[in-house]
């Protein structure tokens, strides 16, 4: 799971002063889903906090999945079947536990490796603006300019990692496919070719009595 | 500590993380056990614990320590790939108790380094700027290390291609081949026959 500039592990003394309860955390993690299994996720959630909820299927089958996501009196906010990818931003309109759940239900065989990016809140400033008597400085605007430049360099870096690994588990899907195939075909070859030819001699071999002598 | 889930008493549940070489990656978790007379999470179960297994892409084990009912395990990549980590409670009771259950909370940090919350509390605006630099740096070094990981893997990924594509064509070189001799043998041994039998 990547650490989001300060989010996570933030200095937490720092948010209480704020009157709005941000508390910012990101949690990011890939874990596989049997077939016919459901897994789901919880999170305490409070009000007016904007969260983003973003998943990807990364390994299995069609690479898809259901998702569904519940606010704390059972209100669906997102329902979609069979998606490969999808990211869902909302405002938390009560306090309380938000779930969400994973479903492989509808796949008989096949487990799906899906990795899912639950973001609550917004990441707090990276220079706090309550003892401040004057603006940032260049150095500190330098500094917030970079910060937030590395984050989406982080964030795509992510997705092209994700990407690369679902086209690359369907490259390897694809090789195996291929090297099954033609070593059952070869076999197959040979034992239906071989197998006429046995077939067609014993047509003539047995009943001796019913054999036409041509040319006598 | 706020993303949670459910487990079942035995179950082992595991988490995924694709990781370059060198990278520390620290996990906290927090167990409570749920209480069929109470109807509710206890906040504390005594005697519970979780054994953590790490095990790398190679299929060795990195780690493999039993914790408290709340604890914090770490440890550093060496190579670079798919690590696994796994969580499992050592309840040791039988399945008798249906219904029981665990919450698992899991928060699982990826390549920090940095973030020492002292130097924060230092007034002096060089030291605040200081620690922010710093913290950027261990980012660009992050980013550099994924991105040498993300050079290997499109390299594996490229022979994987090329080796499907050559797989398909020596099987097309193959099949042709097989047909044309097993053409040929069939109708040589049937000529054969039949002129041993004297149909021809």
């Amino acid at each position: 799971m990547l650490l989001r500039g300060s989010g996570t592990a933030g200095p937490w003394w720092w948010l209480m002063p704020l009157l709005v309860a941000c508390a910012v955390r990101a949690s990011e993690i890939t874990f596989e889903l049997p077939d016919n299994a459901k897994q789901c996720f919880y999170e305490e959630i409070v009000q007016g906090t904007k969260c983003t909820l973003e998943f990807q299927v990364i390994t299995g089958g069609h690479y898809d999945v259901d998702c569904l996501l519940e606010g704390p009196d059972g209100a669906v906010l997102y329902k979609e079947m069979k998606k490969q990818y999808d990211s869902f931003t909302f405002t938390a309109s009560r306090n309380g536990t938000y779930k969400f759940c994973f479903s492989n239900e509808f796949s008989t065989f096949t487990h799906k490796t899906v990795y899912f990016d639950f973001q609550v809140g917004e990441d707090p400033p990276l220079f706090p603006s309550e003892n401040r008597a004057t603006a940032l400085t260049q150095m500190e605007s330098a500094c917030v300019s970079i910060h937030e430049a590395l984050k989406s360099v982080i964030d795509y870096q992510t997705h092209f990692r994700l990407r690369e690994a679902q086209g690359r588990s369907r490259a390897e899907d694809l090789n195996s496919r291929v090297a099954y195939w033609s070593i059952g075909e070869a076999i197959i070859l040979l034992v239906v070719s071989i197998g006429q030819v046995f077939l067609l001699k014993s047509f003539f071999s047995d009943k001796r009595t019913t054999t036409i002598h041509v040319g006598s | 500590l706020a993303l949670y889930f459910h487990s079942g008493e035995r179950e082992e549940k595991c988490i995924i993380e694709d990781i370059p070489t060198d990278t520390l990656v620290i996990g906290n978790y927090k167990v409570q056990r749920w209480d069929i007379h109470k109807q509710e999470f206890l906040e504390s179960a005594p005697g519970l614990g979780m054994f953590v297994t790490v095990t790398t892409p190679s299929a060795e084990v990195l780690l493999s320590k039993l914790y408290g009912p709340q604890g914090t395990f770490s440890f550093t990549s060496h190579l670079s790939g798919e690590h696994i980590i796994c969580l499992q409670s050592n309840s040791t009771r039988f399945i008798a108790f249906a219904g029981s259950k665990l919450r698992i909370h899991l928060d699982i940090r990826v390549g920090e380094h940095f973030l020492d919350e002292s130097v924060v509390q230092a007034k002096d605006k060089v030291n605040a700027v200081n620690f922010r630099l710093e913290h950027l740096i261990e980012q660009v070094h992050h980013i550099s290390k994924e991105q040498n990981y993300e050079r290997e893997r499109e390299e594996k990924f490229r022979k994987t291609s090329e080796e499907t594509n050559s797989n398909i064509l020596w099987w097309a070189i193959v099949q042709t081949l097989i047909l044309i001799s097993i053409g040929i043998w069939q109708i040589k041994s049937l000529r054969d026959f039949f002129i041993s039998k004297k149909l021809v």
